[in-house]
């Protein structure tokens, strides 16, 4: 292995120190490989299918296009933030409740893009959410369940 | 592959890491921009833009940016999803100088202007003599995009791509129009149809004689069509796995037709 | 009912309630762990190295400069292969590692373990192999007249079908050739997994797989291992599709693990994926139908092409379905079919969603709709003029004994609101969406129909039976059986199933595993719940039966004074009313091994036989938005009738049908693995495209609900149909918006926009 860095990452609130990592090594694979955090997702590893989604900076980001050492003294907040003491976010139970999941290899991404769609405009058309979630690939549900989420969510934010 | 010695400058990175997951780039020393607050924003002086090469694709659907940039929005609105738009730069796609690169034909058709900056200085390159090939600039290995200049909307603007996909996909074809009404011009430029972006003069002079500018007018409805013609021919497809040639010069051709159609209506 | 076994609905938890998926929270948490999340000490990471060339002699290979590379720990080739040299899931036909030829590109050549996957992919890129170009045979209609690829030869099967008059003729001819390109399954849990050495000379294998003991039955001969040395646990799987039939790394990374004694972690990139599993038959199909002037069918004339790719797989078994679904859900009288599977240099193609029924179903109902406008009949009326129903025959002879509600599906289809029209849609929402690119003046709407039916579970005298053990203590019922959790929600059913028949709450799914249990057959056919679903029911009610028998021991009264109702023992007299898990002081279990009934192969010359257990049906309308220049299609609406027999999950029945839908119309409009020479041009997410949000519409979605006796509850397996007729329904109604033929699929925005034929402007 050459070109090894040591670098801090500041992860859902907490500090953790990567020491000798490739540099060419991506935020998701730090995030999965070296610090445990797995929820972030490994299917395209180019940007298009929206599995790996994170916030970094409060800005959604897919973690596989970020460099993991020029993500130092960024906030980086990964699906596993999203629920931390266990309890399911108001997303998160709707994805469930109304069948948004199916092998899921897409929900975490679909977890962190949906509350992030959700912070930004807290009630979406349809065409709306579709535009914010098309960067998101599901290949099991046809999106269909994962809409009736958002629009479970909105209805419940709306109170 | 071959360790490059030299640092990698890395504006958004979408393109860059890339190449370094699947292993066609090995850094051995990277250049992050990410930070580099001076290169993140724009401003208005005058009758131009200056817009931060470090300016994210999101940066430029915020209202404001739009209304003095229309075109150059709606590009940065079909690059890849919002992920890649909340990540991606102008400067990144100016540098990586692919043919499909969504903000390059509004950049060509506004005849931005690049300034690049090195330890030896600031110059200022026409964005069609800083790109020279697919996915080449004259930059050169010490050289920085800062900014790119372009002009304050003056009129109707006007970006088409076509995709195989209703989103996040990457152009077959693309079409920038815009209308300089003040000096009565129209800058035209083509993506995705050539081994860079197109410039379509020959069709523009033809466009720009033929408008009543007057009244933002097209007297003759013949030159709606006559326009998308010429810039079919003025362009250069091959054929790959994404698309025909034969059907992207037919893409050019309904693309322009339609953009000449919304920037100006037809009747005298 | 089944079985005579009264049913009871639960309104928490049991049969036909949308209960929550038991896996639901750990997914939405990201604590789910799938194969790529697989972690261990000591762990390495394993990376194959693939041949470039599509056909081509391995003349020598070089893994020194590998073996220097720091961090390195192995290095393999086929002379390492401890066991059996080859594998297939049907006849062992592909190597585990290239030897001396490689068939095509993509085929694994040398393995490596290394302490990163940057080191792996160094030591793979370090190792020089030296190949002859050989001249690829990739073009299927030109396979049975050149030489053979594979000492099996280049004809993997012929399936023909004759039926009644050969020579009859219809007053009404209609004739059409149909192709389909390469669809692949584009899961998006990539395949891998970790294998662990013993210690002891075996394995155990974490693996994201359809089947657990077929792959099982692969892996041990090739490591040379007796078959209880080799263990193979379900890791978290991320969607299959058909693609996890085959075996991917199981091999590869055994070999790594046993040869450095660690554990090895293998995890394809998307690019090695597309080549790494096998994907949907490409299809050549020539169809002619003949029929009354009334739009009766008199025979169909049926010649299929199925390109098999460069070994076996599942192909005999495709062709064989593509020629027993030829005619689709219709009366057929006479029928000359005849489907043949032919070995060439392209990847080797195997299970997908619909196996071998989905080519056959947009070439069936393209030409219902070419006969509907010969014979003047709108697209509904031509099909419901000749939809099968039950009792009818089937061109293989066979009787349709189960239920048939095709008009139903239809009719509920049809029957569907129209969505509004485009000149009330966003931009976004137009043909061409984010790219902005629609002229309203230019959208044309069109309108399809399509229905399609595929047999449920295996077929030709196979039989895939499945065990299932169901322990009940203190009240806790745990469940033992080896079917595979592909996200298609067979866990929730089974929760479901078990809480219905023991009236527990409580219910605990053991880990799938060949060391725990026999085989539950293949997540495949849309047989799980069908199959293991009956004999985790059977377990539960042997299971029950044991409590009444302890209840009526320990009560000193009959057994047969004692009903089992609503999960408690019940005496008629009521005076004992005693909850199942509550039943026993003592353990109750049961294991059963279900088949499911006999069935026959097809006859070699005929095809006649009773070849098939079950069959399921539905129909799909689509709307369509069609730039009528620019060849851009948005489907706009899907209605879907589907034949469920008994929805035990309602709204895991929708998403199997959401999911089916965006298939087919990913199929229809957008997904081909496109090749030049036998290499893929577009092994990646950017450029096979996949349906986005922006690409689905919604799908409306009426359940048909029949049930089947014998079936579990009378359920039938819903994974597949919907995916059928979707795909001819959205060239359908981009036919009927641009009067063209489209006689291919994928549709390219190019045959339409550059289509010669005239049309209305």
């Amino acid at each position: 292995m050459t070109g090894a860095v040591t670098y801090r990452l500041q992860i859902n609130g907490a500090d953790h120190a990567v020491e000798s990592s490739w540099l060419g090594e991506s935020l998701l694979y730090v995030l999965r490989e070296r610090l445990g955090l797995v929820g972030s997702k490994n299917a395209c590893e180019e940007g298009e299918c929206g599995s790996c989604s994170v916030l970094v900076d409060g800005r959604l980001v897919c973690s596989c296009l970020e460099l993991a050492a020029a993500a130092e003294g960024t906030e980086i907040i990964t699906v596993e933030g999203l629920s931390p003491d266990g309890t399911l976010s108001d997303v998160q139970e709707a994805l469930v409740a109304e069948g948004g999941v199916q092998c899921g290899f897409c929900t975490p991404g679909f977890v962190v893009a949906v509350h992030d769609l959700l912070d930004g405009n807290a009630s979406p058309s349809p065409l709306e959410t579709k535009e914010a979630l098309a960067g998101n690939l599901c290949r099991c549900t046809g999106y269909g369940r994962i809409e009736a989420a958002v629009e479970r969510v909105v209805e419940l934010r709306r109170g | 592959m071959a360790a490059d010695p030299r640092p990698q400058v890395l504006a958004g990175g979408t393109d860059f890491m890339v190449e370094v997951n699947y292993d066609h780039r090995r850094p051995t020393a990277v250049m992050s921009l990410r930070r580099v607050d001076e290169l993140r924003g724009w401003r208005r002086h005058g009758d131009r833009l200056t817009v931060g090469a470090g300016l994210r694709y999101v940066d430029m659907l915020e209202s404001e940016f739009e209304v003095s940039a229309p075109a150059l929005a709606q590009a940065a609105r079909t690059v890849g999803s919002p992920q890649i738009r909340n990540t991606g730069t102008i400067g990144g796609n100016v540098a990586t100088a692919s043919p499909a690169g969504d903000t390059l034909p509004v950049l060509y058709a506004l005849d931005a202007e690049v300034t690049v900056s090195s330890t030896r200085g600031d110059r200022v390159v026409p964005i069609q003599e800083l790109i020279v090939g697919p996915k080449r600039t004259t930059l050169a290995p010490d050289e920085l995009i800062v900014s790119i200049s372009i002009p304050v909307s003056k009129g109707p603007q006007e970006f088409l791509k076509i995709g195989v996909r209703n989103a996040m996909v990457i152009a077959v074809a693309s079409v920038a129009l815009v209308v300089d009404g003040d000096n009565r011009h129209i800058g035209c430029a083509l993506g995705s149809v050539g081994p860079t972006i197109i410039r379509c003069s020959e069709a523009e002079a033809m466009a720009e004689a033929e408008i009543d500018w007057d009244r933002l007018h097209l007297p003759d409805p013949r030159v709606y069509e006559t326009f998308g013609a010429m810039c079919a021919a003025a362009s250069s497809p091959i054929d790959d796995h994404r698309s025909t040639s034969r059907y992207r010069r037919h893409g050019v051709y309904v693309l322009a037709t339609r953009a000449l159609m919304r920037a100006f209506e037809p009747g005298a | 009912m089944a079985d005579g076994v009264r049913v009871v609905d639960r309104p928490r938890t049991g049969i036909g309630v949308s209960t929550r998926r038991p896996d639901g929270g750990p997914k939405v948490r990201g604590e789910f762990a799938y194969s790529s999340d697989l972690h261990a000490d000591r762990m390495l990471w394993g990376r194959t190295l693939r041949s470039p060339h599509a056909h081509a002699r391995i003349l020598s290979i070089d893994i020194g400069p590998a073996l220097t590379i720091p961090g390195v720990s192995a290095v393999l080739t086929a002379d390492d292969v401890p066991g059996r040299p080859t594998y297939g899931l049907t006849v062992p036909d592909q190597p585990v590692l290239a030897r001396d030829i490689v068939r095509y590109e993509g085929e694994p050549v040398a393995i490596v373990a290394a302490d990163h996957p940057d080191t792996a992919r160094r030591a793979i890129a370090s190792i020089v192999v030296e190949y002859e170009v050989l001249e690829a045979i990739t073009d299927p209609q030109r396979a049975l007249q050149s030489p053979a690829i594979h000492p099996d030869g280049n004809l993997i099967r012929t399936v023909p079908i004759r039926r009644g008059d050969v020579d009859a003729v219809g007053s009404v001819v209609v004739e059409g050739t149909y192709e389909m390109g390469i669809q692949d399954q584009a899961f998006l849990g990539p395949e891998s997994g970790m294998a662990v050495p013993d210690g002891a000379g075996g394995v155990d294998l974490y693996v994201a797989t359809q089947g657990l003991h077929q792959d099982h039955a692969q892996v041990a001969p090739c490591l040379g291992l007796a078959p209880e040395q080799v263990r193979l646990h379900l890791a978290g799987t991320g969607g299959a599709f058909g693609a996890r039939e085959d075996l991917s790394m199981h091999v590869h990374a055994c070999m790594l693990a046993l040869h450095v004694n660690r554990p090895v972690k293998m995890s394809y990139l998307r690019d090695e994926s597309f080549v790494g599993h096998v994907r949907r038959h490409p299809a050549h199909m020539w169809f002619r139908h003949h029929a009354t002037p009334e739009g009766r069918l008199v025979k169909v004339e049926a010649q299929i092409l199925l390109d098999g790719g460069a070994y076996a797989s599942t192909s005999a078994y495709t062709a064989a379905n593509s020629a027993r679904f030829a005619c689709g859900p219709y009366r057929v009288p006479n029928a000359v079919i005849d489907a043949t599977c032919v070995r060439t240099n392209n990847a080797p193609s195997g299970a997908m969603r619909g196996f071998g029924v989905v080519q056959v179903c947009y070439a069936h109902e393209s030409q219902m709709d070419k006969l509907a406008a010969a014979v003047g009949l709108d697209p509904v009326e031509i099909r419901l003029r000749n939809v099968l129903a039950r009792g009818d025959e089937l061109v293989t002879g066979q009787t349709v004994d189960v239920p048939a509600p095709v008009r139903e599906c239809l009719e509920a289809a049809a029957s569907v609101p129209m969505p509004p029209p485009a000149s009330d849609v966003d931009d976004y929402g137009l043909p061409g969406g984010a790219g902005r690119t629609a002229d309203r003046a230019r959208i044309r709407r069109g309108v399809g129909y399509a229905v399609g039916f595929k047999n449920l579970a295996y077929a030709e005298g196979y039989d895939d039976d499945t065990r299932a053990r169901c322990r009940l203590d203190g009240g806790v019922a745990t469940i033992t059986c080896a079917a595979a959790e592909l996200g298609q929600g067979f866990v929730t059913v089974a929760e479901q199933i078990t809480r219905t028949v023991l009236g527990v709450d409580q219910v605990v799914l053991a880990p799938a595993s060949t060391a725990t249990i026999g085989s539950a057959g293949s997540s495949a056919s849309s047989r799980q719940t069908y199959m293991s679903g009956a004999a985790i029911a059977m377990a539960c009610r042997q299971v029950a039966e044991g409590a009444r028998r302890a209840v009526a021991h320990r009560h000193a009264v009959a057994v047969e004074a004692l009903e089992i109702d609503e999960g408690r023992i019940v005496s008629r007299d009521l005076s004992i009313d005693i909850p199942i898990g509550r039943a026993s002081e003592e353990p109750l279990e049961a294991e059963v091994n279900h088949h499911h009934r006999e069935t026959f192969p097809m006859d070699p010359v005929t095809g006649q036989g009773d070849t098939d257990v079950s069959w399921v049906f539905a129909a799909n309308r689509a709307v369509v938005d069609v730039d009528l220049d620019l060849g851009l299609v948005r489907v706009v609406q899907m209605a879907t009738g589907q034949d469920v027999g008994k929805a035990l999950n309602p709204l895991s029945v929708v998403g199997q049908i959401e999911g089916a839908v965006s298939q087919g119309l990913g199929l229809a409009v957008m997904e081909e693995v496109v090749t030049t020479d036998g290499i893929v041009r577009n092994p990646s997410f950017t450029d096979y495209l996949i349906p986005t949000t922006a690409d689905m519409p919604p799908v409306e979605i009426t359940l048909i609900e029949e049930p089947e006796d014998g079936a579990p509850f009378g359920a039938k397996g819903v994974g597949e149909t919907a995916c059928l007729s979707s795909t001819p329904a959205v060239v359908a109604a981009i036919r009927a918006a641009t009067g063209l033929e489209l006689s291919r699929v994928p549709v390219r925005p190019e045959d339409i926009a550059l289509a010669d034929v005239r049309r209305e402007g």
